[in-house]
């Protein structure tokens, strides 16, 4: 864009939002530069702030008119750099949508406004004795509608699903700058599931801004045990024995000796000194059911070589349990001047073979990886760590962690299991997905954004063309001309 | 005088499956049990997904409106087809292609019987938490259609439980979307797209699922309720209580009479625990079984009987319930009522002899009180005369986007055409 078309711009904005909520002074803008993938800094031509639905969809329609991309922000935690500006392009930021509209338990439901946090909709939520059960590990911070474009999840989504299993509503400003409501506080809204192929689009479908979410009955008992292995072989078999005596914990999350030691530099959780490996198991439930439970998950642990099991004697024990897993993408601070966070899947069993791959692939290459997990359901999160300042090490950082990824897809996972593809992970789409794969799912992407104006670059490494392809049909269908079919 | 559509998609069977007898992929339909309404020319049942594909692009190079068919038992669901010239049976895409039963997942081919399904995963002690309304049901019309019953409470419904699917689309290409992990959002969920679309977006071939250990025991507690009013307080009583019911069902046969049971699934001892605690919270004459009542997970109608769902926001469901008991006394029909009303979702049913008259009204009250209460009426299946008389989906919100996906997916509008809210 020049100058002159942003000054254009700039001016619609700010007739149809007022002069405050439009950023364009480039010191401000900077704010914006990235997400929290910082690695990847980009300067928007312009900030939007609508605060109302309607805002939301003005400043769309405006980009629209004038050919000009937009990218949806929220609280910018994003790890895959999905809310990375566009250098042409509005960011479109949702921090001033932060009402949270209704509370009604009642319905199980919540209505929100996309940049409400979402801790705080469970803090809302809890004098009626519900939560909001998706738990991303950032969710002091990160925003419903942020949550919705990732599909987030959580250490708890093993029992309760993820982002996507908790909306059931969206009100939606589509690339053309409509509004559109889609399902609601009832289940099963008529026609396509066009709220399930949003949530998780990354903001290539348009923009939420009104979502209504699930709200859970908190649960009677929480029981939370924390156990230390020799390693992570160890650790890996109790989990899998746990998950086969058919047993759904709340969460079952896994940190290796080198994210226990940041974790212990970082926030002194005071894990089992000498421990190769801690899982901690969280059961919830009735509390009939989670004693029995309990009583056997403890069991399993010691059978597969716990040597020390603490069982939270109250919140304040849980929540120092909790503490060392929560702080330990930051914890690595402490151990190593750089670091990449990696997010990959894998189906649970193949769990040491990946582990023992993983040290193979940091010894060959001497870049160190500290692992953390959700252990439950397969999804890694390795920790590459390495020193900016040596010389050769970040490529080299980068290629273990490619490594890792590439291992994910050939034992039959994913390059990502919650932090999304953004535009760190499009190149490695093809590695998971054939050519038709993606085509296809571009086709979703054609029928609400043609022009591909919305979050343009991220995803997909290969925009598809939505114009007529070569061998389909155009014009006036058959049966349409012979009044058999209504216009489509 | 040779057919040389037959003779192509004969052809494009026979090089993909490489059978010598391609006579048994596709063949001319004469004999076969024909769709309500539309009689199509040609039958294939193709035995892998590269066989579809290659029946599909020949029936796409000659313009053939195709309409999928597994176990056939949704078939007069929804709209009937505008056109059908191939009618693609998944009879022969059966079976389970894996079953990581310490992944907890399986892949299964979209011709497989939901109960055939059971008895192969029953041996691991796990299952695929989803009840079966419709015997016969297959995975593949299962999903198309995201039928679901009693256990939706706790476990969700197909588009909760579906991670992977392969599809064949109407112009023959094959596209895989989601995986064979719990956790994974690499790319659009297609998946999501595809669950209860009706089979007008393409073929599933195959559908991969979270699965979920059976639980050791399960318990059933039943309580009369005298009216709404009563059944809404029971409800609401058990959603309050923490006992995690897997189901919390209301039953108003057309007979009269209202009950409300609740099902409990876990460890035996915490089984037994919980429902002592929900016979409490029920009070009256409610009694613990082991067996679920015979209606259980049942539709309120039978074959050739008028089908409806209604839903609605939670708190709506007793008004909703109300204003069928009295559309039922008000135009003195047996309309049965049943359903989730832990999530809000009832189904209702009136004898296939009730005349489309009389069916359109009772359809437009129902519609108005779940509008009222945040849902929708969805006639989902019913006689012909009643399918030509009343709108069988009412108001959908989105249809703009709807319409353009379809467009996306099938440009020709070729696959099961006009079977889809809005003659989508
Ligand atoms: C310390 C830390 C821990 C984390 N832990 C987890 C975890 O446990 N689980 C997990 O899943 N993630 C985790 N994340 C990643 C991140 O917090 C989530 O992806 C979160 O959902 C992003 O929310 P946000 O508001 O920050 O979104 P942003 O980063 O602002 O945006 C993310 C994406 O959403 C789009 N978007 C934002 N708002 C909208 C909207 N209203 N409509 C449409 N699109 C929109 C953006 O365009 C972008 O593509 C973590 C991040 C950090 C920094």
């Amino acid at each position: 864009m020049t100058t002159r078309e942003i000054g254009t711009l700039a001016a619609t904005l700010r007739a149809a939002l007022g002069d405050e909520q439009v950023i364009s002074d480039r010191q401000e803008l900077r704010t914006y530069e990235c997400d929290g993938l910082a690695q990847y800094r980009v300067v928007p031509a312009l900030v939007a702030l609508p605060r109302t639905a309607e805002q939301c969809a003005a400043v769309v329609r405006a980009c629209a008119a004038a050919d000009v991309p937009f990218v949806a922000r929220g609280s910018g935690t994003g790890l895959s750099g999905g809310a990375l500006p566009h250098a042409d392009g509005v960011l479109i930021v949702t921090s001033q949508l932060r009402t949270i509209k209704e509370i009604a338990p009642q319905d199980e439901r919540a209505v929100v406004e996309p940049g409400v946090i979402n801790l705080h909709v469970t803090r809302a939520a809890a004098p009626y004795g519900y939560y909001y059960a998706p738990d991303p590990s950032s969710q002091q911070i990160c925003s419903i509608g942020g949550n919705v474009a990732e599909n987030s999840g959580g250490a708890h989504c093993l029992k309760y699903g993820f982002t996507t299993n908790h909306v059931t509503g969206l009100q939606v400003v589509t690339p053309d700058g409509d509004l559109v409501r889609l399902g609601g506080r009832a289940p099963d809204a008529p026609g396509y599931d066009l709220v399930g192929a949003f949530v998780g689009s990354e903001g290539t479908l348009g923009i939420a801004t009104e979502v209504t979410v699930r709200l859970v009955r908190l649960p009677e008992t929480v029981r939370t045990l924390l156990a230390a292995f020799r390693g992570t072989d160890a650790a890996g078999a109790a989990t899998s024995a746990i998950i086969g005596a058919g047993v759904i914990p709340a969460a079952v999350e896994m940190m290796d000796a080198l994210a226990i030691e940041a974790a212990e530099a970082a926030v002194h959780c005071g894990y089992p000194a000498g421990a190769g490996a801690v899982l901690i198991v969280e059961l919830d439930g009735p509390a009939s059911e989670v004693e029995a439970q309990f009583a056997q998950v403890e069991r399993l642990c010691r059978e597969h070589g716990a040597f020390e099991i603490r069982i939270a004697a109250d919140e304040t024990e849980r929540l120092l349990f909790w503490k060392g897993r929560k702080s330990a993408f930051a914890a690595v601070g402490r151990i190593s001047p750089d670091y990449i966070v990696q997010d990959g899947v894998i189906p649970r069993t193949a769990l040491p073979e990946v582990l023992r791959r993983i040290d193979q692939l940091s010894r060959e290459r001497g870049i160190r990886v500290a692992n953390v997990f959700h252990a439950g359901d397969g999804n890694l999160h390795p920790l590459v760590l390495f020193d900016d300042a040596v010389e050769g090490q970040a490529e080299r950082a980068e290629e273990v962690s490619g490594a890792i990824l590439e291992l994910c897809v050939a034992l039959g996972g994913s390059i990502t299991g919650e932090h999304g593809v953004g535009m760190d992970k499009a190149r490695y789409m093809p590695r998971m997905f054939t050519d038709d794969d993606l085509d296809t799912m571009q086709l979703l992407r054609c029928a609400f954004d043609p022009r591909g104006l919305a979050n343009p670059g991220k995803v997909f490494p290969t925009p598809r063309l939505c114009g007529e392809v070569p061998g389909r049909r155009t014009g006036v269908h058959p049966a349409q001309a012979a009044g058999l079919a209504e216009v489509f | 005088m040779p057919d040389a559509v037959l003779a192509a998609l004969r052809a494009a069977s026979h090089e993909a499956s490489g059978r010598s007898n391609h006579t048994d992929g596709v063949w001319l339909a004469d004999d076969e049990p024909i769709l309500p309404g539309v009689r199509p020319r040609y039958m294939a049942a193709p035995g892998s997904t590269a066989e579809a594909a290659a029946v599909l692009r020949a029936a796409a190079a000659h313009d053939l409106a195709v309409v999928v068919g597994g176990g056939l038992t949704k078939q007069d669901w929804a709209a009937p087809p505008r056109r059908c010239d191939l009618l693609l049976s998944t009879r022969r895409l059966t079976g389970v292609v894996e079953h990581a039963a310490g992944d907890l997942i399986a892949v299964v081919r979209a011709g497989t019987r939901l109960t055939e399904l059971a008895e192969l995963l029953a041996p691991a002690g796990q299952q695929l938490a989803l009840d079966a309304p419709l015997s016969g049901a297959t995975v593949g019309g299962t999903v198309a259609v995201s039928t679901s019953g009693p256990r939706r409470m706790l476990y969700g419904t197909v588009r909760d439980l579906l991670i992977g699917v392969t599809v064949v689309r109407p112009d023959g290409a094959v596209a895989h979307a989601g995986g064979k992990v719990v956790k994974n959002v690499a790319g659009y969920d297609l998946g999501k797209l595809i669950t209860g679309s009706y089979g007008t977006l393409g073929l599933v071939t195959e559908a991969a699922f979270r699965l979920h250990p059976c639980p050791a025991a399960s318990a059933y507690v039943s309580r009369r309720a005298a009216d709404p009013a009563d059944a809404a307080r029971l409800v609401a009583g058990v959603l309050a209580g923490q006992v995690v019911p897997s189901a919390l069902e209301i039953d108003a046969p057309a007979e009269g009479g209202l009950a409300v049971v609740v099902l409990l699934e876990g460890t035996a001892n915490g089984v037994a625990g919980r429902a002592v605690r929900t016979t409490r919270l029920l009070g009256g004459d409610a009694a613990i079984s082991d067996a679920p009542p015979g209606w259980w997970s049942a539709y309120p109608w039978g074959p050739g009987d008028v089908g409806m769902k209604l839903t609605a926001a939670l708190s709506g469901v007793p008004a909703l319930l109300t204003a069928a008991l009295t559309a039922r006394r008000q135009h003195g029909v047996p309309l049965a009522l049943r359903g989730s009303a832990g999530t809000g979702v009832l189904y209702a049913g009136l004898p296939g002899t009730t005349r489309a008259e009389t069916v359109a009204v009772v359809v437009d009250a129902l519609r108005a009180a779940a509008g009222a209460a945040g849902g929708h009426a969805v006639v989902l299946t019913a006689p012909a005369a009643v399918r030509e008389r009343v709108d069988l989906w009412g108001p959908v919100e989105g249809l703009e986007l709807m319409r353009r996906v379809k467009r996306q997916f099938d440009p020709d509008a070729r696959f099961a055409p006009g079977r889809f809210v809005g003659g989508i």
